[in-house]
């Protein structure tokens, strides 16, 4: 062997990681270097354990700014993974050889403006034809199968890198030089230990820098002065998902399952797949026979066939599977992408890994705060108008969202909107908690924020999500906000349930109030729920149609919660209009049931858009002989449910009630009486007496305003004895000085 | 999406078919310049009977130049992926059934398919409610049945019959207006290759080359759906509408125009802008969000396809030219556009008042055709 083993590779590339054992196999060397930060040396052992199960990343970020920070995915099928699992079982000195995490952390804050990296396989792609470098790279690399040779291909492959090197320099990006000087360093000490019996895999682009002749006072040169962060390493478990991610080793890619199933298949990788394919969808109650299962993968290879491929790929095989399997369509497709193309493997890291920045951030936090985790429970009151306690607030509720369930709210003694209780107990299971919860980000905030945002993706109840943008205001989340609302509003827009709308709207513009309270930038989320509204309006008319007595009851709390949240929006007087509209075709369209128009000519009523005359026609015209009793006791129990003081008020009303009543045939009596009684019933006993009385004495036996007085009252009115009481209701409305307002907080 | 014979190549085709004198050439005669300069390049492997390897067919109907400097017109513009997924269905022992609503160049790509793999595109089988048995297996013919006796000479046969006979590519259109039980006479033919003539005791197989075509509108009501036994027969290639809004607006315009002529209706200036606005709401509604993306929308029961839009504007523009003021408004187009949209009227009037409202109203310029909107669907 004349010189260190290179094996450039494609990070990810399941054909290069097969290359990678194939040629270490080989070759047998006592060393192996790969690119990756120096700093995880130390953290090499961990490897090796039991408990790690890729896809795993390693991750460095700065100690003072965990928000600051890299990582290096790491899947099962990674050429990186495979030589470092093939270095610690064989007993070779494993290292890693890239620019420390120190140097590069602290660089990259500068380096992240850099233009686009020049894409060196897109460029041997064109070269070869391709239109899509990932399928040239699959079709000479990947799919290749061992050579006589295993170190041929990587040979090849340095050439051509070489070639492309030499047009493209360091590719637009000078922080490479740094790092192939620094492995260059790395590589010859590594040399000086144990001679040629070394072997590299880093990036197929650094292969040429490594081969070529520098010296080592040059690369001493380019690395002194580097800029230094103090940074802590560890292993976090990753998800297939995040793989696609572009991080650490630049390099996202698109199908991490597949790749996956790739490596690990031993033989027939697409008859494999295709079989596993079949099996989701079986899961799934398609119906999938093995003759599917036999023509999808001579569809496969007949498509790859006139393509000129050596063998299916991703392409051909979802082609297949479109046209065999799925029936032309793409909503399958989609399930397949989602669980086997990308995959929903988790990883795993033993427990003994250091702790995740997100725990440090945590604590940093919790001390910052003065809230120490206790594992006794304990009450926590908080003023939010306090800027310590507002902080406690927002971490709790980002805890939450974590699904680090450290505090749970508490029902507040106190109304006040500025009060929150908690309950607060640290059970040791949350440290584990903790630890997950670092896939999702390097600190509290950050991890938060893209936890809210996969929820919001996931979710599909429209409930779901407003209650998530809630939490997303008081944990004050604002990058979250507009992801949430974007879900909203598309779920909204599909949502085809009026009940459903209905129901997210009080939440929404109650958020939209707490967001105005607390000063928070709504303005996405006002349109979201002036968006909301249209479609309420819209599809209220349509839907109250036809219900039965259940659903009517339901869609009148609906209603009743719809019309109090309309007046919270802004620019309400359009929408009021609008709704007022929508509730005066409620109130006249025969096919909705009795209790919706009754409850809707009350809101009109209540509002003053319409006269008691127009009441009492809607009103005369419900209980008009032709109409069935019942339906008319359900439009009574509409517009007089909740409170009898209009009927104490207003008597035209009272009389028609009254004389529908008294016009009810005997055997229908006995079936509106249940109804009424709900009605009526439901009336403080003051009302009821007084209606009693009203109807015991007749319409019309009342004179005047002034002498028969208020019913429920004597006749005549004590001036003197009615004033004594308006300094009181002069304070109550807070008439005074702020100093008795102050006294008036008692009574709220 | 299809690229229609433009005058020069029909007057190619003529001048190489003199003697067809055809209203409609069929595609093989159309294209025999084409199919034959093909033939002559192509060095690579053919099944048996093909006329060209399945490459040579791909790039019949994608179009391209060749190595001696042939240009061959594109016949279907559309992803790659689709046509060379129906070519290889065909190469395989699988039948082809090209799925797709109403103007997505479903039957135009059989027939191409058909004249580039066999040479012929004629085998034809039109499916219809009232397509009998006979129209897919054979029929008799009387007199020799009533003068000999049942014999092979008695027998009619099917297109699919003589296809299966010569291995050729037989086509059938509309398969799901068929009736069930016709449909089902397919899957012996499809499974066994072969149609059993239990009368004489015989049975016709098919020879290599033998394959079958099928079209079918994915998204019409009233069709008999395929039974299971039959889908699994099929590879199933979906016709995509028209990818960009441009080409949409491109087809109707072009479409639209031809009709005007043939109908004799006055020509109308400036309908450009309306067809626009015609192709905008089909488009959104079909696919269930707004051309910017940015808003998502319930879609309608109705197909909304190409086809639509273009009946759509020519009923406009027949109503601008003889009521109107010879000016395509959106007062012209707006009852055609609701006619289209609301084909359930609970369901879809909900769904077209909701766009109406929260995203015609806010459009800029878009006031009109919001106001005539109303004004029909009041």
């Amino acid at each position: 062997m004349t010189g260190p083993l290179l094996l450039g590779v494609r990070h990810h590339g399941p054909g290069s990681a097969r290359a990678v054992r194939a040629a270490l196999e080989a070759a047998r060397p006592r060393a192996v270097l790969v690119e990756g930060p120096p700093e995880g040396d130390a953290l090499l052992g961990l490897a090796a354990d039991e408990a790690m199960r890729p896809p795993v990343a390693l991750l460095a970020h700065v100690v003072d700014d965990p928000a600051r920070s890299a990582f290096w995915p790491m899947a099962e099928f990674s050429p990186e993974w495979v030589a470092l699992r093939w270095g610690l079982e064989h007993g070779a000195q494993v290292r890693f050889i890239d620019l420390p995490a120190s140097h590069s952390l602290a660089v990259e804050s500068a380096e992240e403006e850099g233009g686009p990296r020049v894409d060196p396989l897109g460029s041997l792609a064109e070269a070869a034809g391709y239109d899509d470098p990932e399928r040239w790279w699959e079709d000479v690399v990947e799919h290749r199968d061992a050579a006589a040779d295993p170190r041929a291909p990587f040979a090849a492959l340095g050439e051509a890198m070489a070639v492309l090197r030499e047009a493209y320099g360091d590719g637009g990006h000078a922080v490479d030089l740094v790092r192939e000087a620094y492995m260059r360093t790395q590589m010859r000490s590594a040399v000086r230990e144990f001679g040629d019996q070394v072997a590299v895999v880093c990036g197929a682009w650094h292969v040429p820098a490594l081969a070529g002749k520098f010296t080592a006072a040059a690369d001493r040169a380019l690395l002194k002065g580097l800029p230094k962060v103090k940074t802590e390493l560890t292993w976090v478990p990753w998800t297939h998902r995040r793989l696609a991610r572009r991080s650490g080793y630049g390099a996202g890619i698109d199908s991490p399952g597949w790749y996956g199933h790739l490596f690990s298949a031993p033989d027939r990788p697409v008859e494999r797949w295709m079989t596993k394919v079949a099996g989701l969808l079986r899961a799934e109650d398609r119906q999938v026979s093995s003759a599917h299962v036999i023509e999808a993968v001579r569809l496969a290879g007949t498509l790859a066939a006139m393509r000129g491929r050596p063998l299916p790929g991703l392409a051909e095989t979802t082609d297949a599977v479109r046209a065999v399997m799925c029936e032309g369509s793409d909503v399958p497709l989609g399930l397949i992408r989602e669980r086997l193309v990308v995959g929903e493997a988790l990883g795993e890291v033993p427990d003994a890994a250091p702790a995740v920045p997100l725990q440090r951030d945590l604590v940093r936090t919790q001390r910052g705060l003065r809230l120490k985790p206790e594992a006794l429970e304990r009450e926590l009151e908080l003023d939010l108008r306090k800027e310590t306690d507002a902080g406690r607030s927002r971490l709790l509720h980002r805890l939450r969202l974590l699904g680090i369930g450290w505090g749970e709210p508490a029902q507040s003694r106190s109304t006040g909107t500025f009060r929150e209780s908690w309950r607060l107990r640290w059970e040791p299971e949350l440290s584990v908690r903790v630890a997950e919860a670092g896939v999702w980000g390097t600190t509290v905030s950050g991890a938060a924020t893209a936890k809210a945002e996969s929820d919001a993706a996931g979710a599909t109840a429209l409930g779901a999500i407003t209650s998530l943008a809630e939490l997303c205001l008081l944990a004050e989340l604002p990058d979250a906000l507009p992801v949430v609302m974007r879900a909203l509003a598309d779920r909204a827009a599909l949502d085809t349930d009026v009940a459903h709308l209905a129901q997210a709207l009080p939440a929404l513009a109650r958020t939209l109030r707490y967001g105005d309270v607390r000063g928070t930038t709504t303005a996405g989320l006002a349109e979201v729920a002036a968006g909301l509204a249209e479609r309420i309006c819209v599809g209220l008319p349509p839907a109250c149609a036809g219900l039965d007595g259940d659903g009517a009851a339901e869609m009148r709390t609906h209603l009743d919660a719809v019309h109090a949240a309309m007046g919270l929006l802004p620019d309400p007087d359009r929408l009021r209009e609008r709704w007022c509209g929508v509730l005066g075709r409620l109130a006249s369209r025969d096919t909705v049931p009795g209790l919706i128009r009754g409850r809707a000519v009350r809101l009109l009523l209540d509002d003053g858009r319409i006269a008691g005359e127009d009441a009492a026609r809607h009103m005369g015209l419900a209980l008009s002989p032709g109409t069935p009793p019942a339906d008319a006791a359900a439009w009574i129990e509409g517009f007089v449910g909740g409170g009898g003081m209009l009927l104490v008020h207003d008597e035209r009303l009272l009389g028609l009630v009254d004389g529908w009543l008294t016009s009810v045939a005997p055997d229908a009596f006995t079936d509106v009486l249940p109804l009424l009684r709900r009605t009526f019933a439901a009336y403080e006993a003051g009302v009821r007496r007084t209606l009693g009385e009203l109807v015991r004495r007749g319409p019309g036996v009342r004179t005047g305003p002034g002498d028969a007085g208020v019913p429920g009252f004597g006749a005549g009115l004590d001036a003197a004895r009615a004033d004594a009481v308006l300094p009181l209701v002069a304070l109550l409305l807070g008439r005074h000085g702020s100093r008795d307002l102050c006294r008036s907080d008692s009574f709220a | 999406m299809t690229v229609s014979e433009t005058e020069s190549e029909n007057r190619q085709s003529r001048a190489e078919c003199v003697a067809e004198e055809a209203l409609r050439p069929h595609a093989e005669h159309a294209f025999a310049g084409e199919l034959a300069a093909l033939a002559a390049v192509d060095d690579r492997p053919r099944p048996v009977r093909w006329r060209l390897s399945p490459w040579a067919v791909a790039t019949y109907l994608l179009g391209g130049v060749l190595s001696d400097g042939t240009v061959i017109t594109p016949k279907y513009v559309g992803p790659r992926r689709i046509v060379e997924v129906a070519v290889t269905t065909l190469a395989t022992d699988r039948a082809l059934l090209l799925l797709g609503v109403p103007g997505t160049a479903k039957t135009w790509v059989s027939e191409h398919l058909a004249a580039a793999v066999s040479g012929d595109s004629t085998l034809l089988v039109q499916g219809t409610a009232g397509t009998p048995e006979e129209a897919i297996r054979y029929g008799w013919n009387y007199a020799q049945l009533l003068a000999h006796g049942p014999s092979r000479d008695a027998l009619v046969p099917s297109p699919v019959m003589r296809a299966m006979a010569q291995g050729m590519t037989a086509r059938v259109e509309e398969l799901t207006r068929i009736p069930a039980d016709v449909q089902d006479t397919l899957i012996t033919i499809l499974s066994e290759k072969t149609l059993p003539i239990p009368e004489l005791g015989a049975e016709t197989q098919a020879v290599r080359g033998f394959n079958l075509i099928a079209t079918a509108n994915d998204r019409d009501r009233g069709v008999n759906e395929l039974s299971s036994a039959l889908r699994r027969r099929f590879n199933t290639v979906v016709l995509p509408l028209p990818a960009t809004a441009e080409d949409e607006v491109d087809i109707v315009s072009r479409r639209v125009d031809q009709l005007g002529r043939s109908l004799d209706l006055p020509s109308v200036p400036d309908g450009m802008a309306e067809i626009h606005r015609v192709v905008t709401v089909f488009r959104e509604l079909r696919e269930g969000v707004t051309a910017d993306g940015r808003t998502k929308l319930k879609s309608p029961s109705g197909t909304l396809s190409t086809a639509e839009a273009i009946s759509v504007v020519t009923g406009g523009l027949a109503l601008a030219a003889h009521f109107g003021d010879g000016v395509l408004r959106a007062s012209d187009v707006a009852a055609g556009v609701l006619g289209s949209v609301v084909r359930d009227p609970a369901a879809d009037r909900v769904i077209w008042q909701e766009y109406l409202e929260t995203v015609v109203r806010e459009r800029d310029g878009w006031k009109d055709f919001y106001r005539a909107c109303r004004e029909v669907s009041a």
